[in-house]
């Protein structure tokens, strides 16, 4: 009974916690704000000096104008197949190899791992160069596919240490079980491993989805023609231009991450174990 | 007895993988450093050391360097610093804790280069609503041109940067806290420990590797930090708001010296391994792989 009523009892240090955790909420949703204020302006008011705190007109359309004012759908298109296939290449990689080393001890089982952990830190920006050269010479500059295979490489680490912890997490018995009712080592990965660490793979899948669906320098790089191009360069590629259509730059925007923050949000419980390798959850 | 193939058909495809698009590339890079290569990108035979002199002889790396750990050190500094309260309070228990949790994942799951652009224009000198406001509250006479001014540009640069650097780091120390168990607080306070007194002799030390780990990875997310200063200022005005990172790009993809900007890169390049050996160290690797 006094349990309850410590937690509907308002006491001042509880008031005080709630308004500083929604100043907190604000601080950092203030700048997508502004982004939404400024999508939802007619043009011939973003320009105004100085600016308008919110819209004199809602410009609602702008949303279904924006589609037709720049070319928001390549831009999609050519992130979704990118990220899409990238992560599917990962997925597919990264389970037998997690699987394995989750269940053996195999020899060169730490510095493979210690491989991957160093592959997940070295982020691709810091060997752009490098990464750019051997583009050119396997003669793929301006192709989906040189993206897919950088992506592909980058984020299987994450991947391999995150499926290896909810593999390691399965009891061996259900597996030994699986063996005596005569399934192969494959068949016992596909028909009782796999299902079981589903959270796993769906963790997986969505972190290294938004991690190429937001991914930059390499796109900006190794993509030339508007048609190949990602949203993060082709949405940026509009600054440069002579007017900008910031209400419209700002939509397209918005439309690339609402999506991605709510599938990120979903995973948030995962998240802090595969990205720190374990060493904190 | 079958044939045993062990760990390879596993992890062949994975190790292909890294080995051809991670280690290759990184191999490339520090390769072309050596070479002479003319700007269509062609190898024209070994330069030995050449293209690390030139790269020394560029009086826009000193400033570079001695910015970049300022960019660095700073930006991991206020991010942690900020972000321990920030995690506190994301544990605390209060109405509507798990929306202000969503809402702080924001910049942390939005692409960065957007975060930037919106930065960017909200520093507009013409039509950013940050000079609007600041006009409003009398703070400034007449609109700034944020971004034009090397130092200021700097200081936006990096609230930026810890701003979309905030909501890892904390979520990474709240972490820390879930292993920090409250019947010891409960007893602490039973004992008459105050709340500060507390923290400092209780929650900080169980915090300390959650702290360590985000601080270094942290460390290698900043000075890899690209997006930022390419969507706001280009490192402009000049050379001004370049780190090491944004001047190895410009190097090579505006001023087509391909075998110097190889060299800077090389250099980030070994600093970022010495960055992972530190992670290795307080992440204490060895224990976490049994």
């Amino acid at each position: 009974m006094t349990t309850i009523n410590v937690h509907r009892r308002w006491t001042g240090k509880k008031v005080s916690l709630t308004i500083s955790g929604w100043i907190l909420a604000l601080v950092f949703a203030l700048p997508y704000i502004h982004m939404l204020i400024t999508a939802l302006k007619p043009l011939d008011e973003v320009l105004t000096i100085p600016t308008t705190y919110t819209p004199s007109t809602w410009a609602w359309d702008n949303f279904t104008g924006v589609w037709k004012e720049i070319p928001l759908a390549t831009f999609i298109k050519s992130s979704l197949v990118i990220s899409l296939v990238a992560t599917i290449i990962v997925i597919v990689i990264a389970i037998p190899a997690a699987y394995y080393s989750a269940r053996n001890n195999f020899r060169g089982r730490s510095l493979f791992l210690l491989l991957a952990l160093t592959t997940q830190m070295f982020s691709p920006t810091s060997l752009v160069v490098g990464i750019f050269r051997e583009i050119v010479k396997f003669n793929l500059v301006d192709t989906y596919l040189s993206l897919i295979l950088i992506y592909s490489a980058f984020n299987l680490a994450f991947s391999i240490w995150i499926l290896s912890s909810f593999f390691k997490s399965i009891p061996l018995e259900i597996e030994e079980a699986a063996a005596i009712d005569g399934c192969g080592r494959l068949k016992t990965l596909v028909r009782v491993v796999l299902p079981l660490a589903l959270p796993g793979i769906v963790t997986a899948f969505i972190f290294t989805f938004i991690a190429a669906w937001n991914e930059f320098v390499i796109a900006l790089t190794l993509t030339s023609s508007p048609e190949r191009e990602p949203l993060t360069v082709g949405l940026t590629s509009l600054i440069g231009q002579y007017q900008v259509q910031w209400n419209f730059l700002f939509a397209g925007s918005l439309i690339a991450i609402v999506p991605v923050v709510i599938l990120f949000i979903s995973i948030e419980k995962w998240l802090v174990g595969g990205l720190t390798a374990g060493s904190v959850k | 007895m079958k044939i045993r193939l062990g760990a390879f058909p596993w992890i062949f495809p994975a190790l292909a993988m890294i080995a051809v698009f991670v280690v290759w590339p990184a191999f490339e890079m520090i390769r072309t450093s050596f070479q002479d290569i003319d700007p269509t990108g062609l190898a024209k035979g070994w330069a030995g050391l050449d293209n690390y002199r030139t790269l020394f002889e560029n009086p826009d790396l000193k400033p570079v360097l001695i910015r970049t750990l300022f960019w660095v050190t700073g930006i991991v500094f206020f991010t942690i610093i900020i972000s321990l309260p920030v995690a506190q309070l994301l544990n605390a228990n209060f109405p509507g804790r798990k929306m202000v949790r969503w809402v702080v994942i924001i910049p942390w799951a939005a692409s960065v280069v957007m975060t930037s652009t919106i930065f960017k224009w909200i520093l507009d000198p013409y039509s950013g609503v940050l000079n609007r406001l600041f006009v409003d509250l009398g703070l400034i006479a007449e609109p700034r041109d944020w971004l034009g001014n090397p130092t200021e540009a700097m200081i936006w640069l990096m609230v930026v940067a810890v701003f979309v650097s905030i909501p890892f780091t904390a979520f990474v120390l709240l972490a820390g806290l879930s292993t920090v168990p409250s019947d010891i607080m409960e007893a602490a306070k039973v004992d008459g420990a105050t709340a500060l007194k507390g923290y400092r002799e209780i929650t900080f030390p169980l915090l300390r590797p959650a702290l360590l780990v985000a601080a270094v990875i942290n460390l290698i997310n900043v000075f890899n930090s690209f997006p930022i200063i390419w969507i706001m200022t280009q490192g402009g005005p000049g050379y001004m708001t370049d780190t090491t990172t944004t001047l190895a790009y410009k190097i090579s993809f505006r001023d087509q010296n391909i075998g110097a900007s190889a060299s800077m890169a090389s250099i980030n390049f070994l600093i970022i391994f010495i960055f992972i050996l530190l992670f290795l160290r307080v992440s204490k690797w060895r224990e976490v792989t049994r």
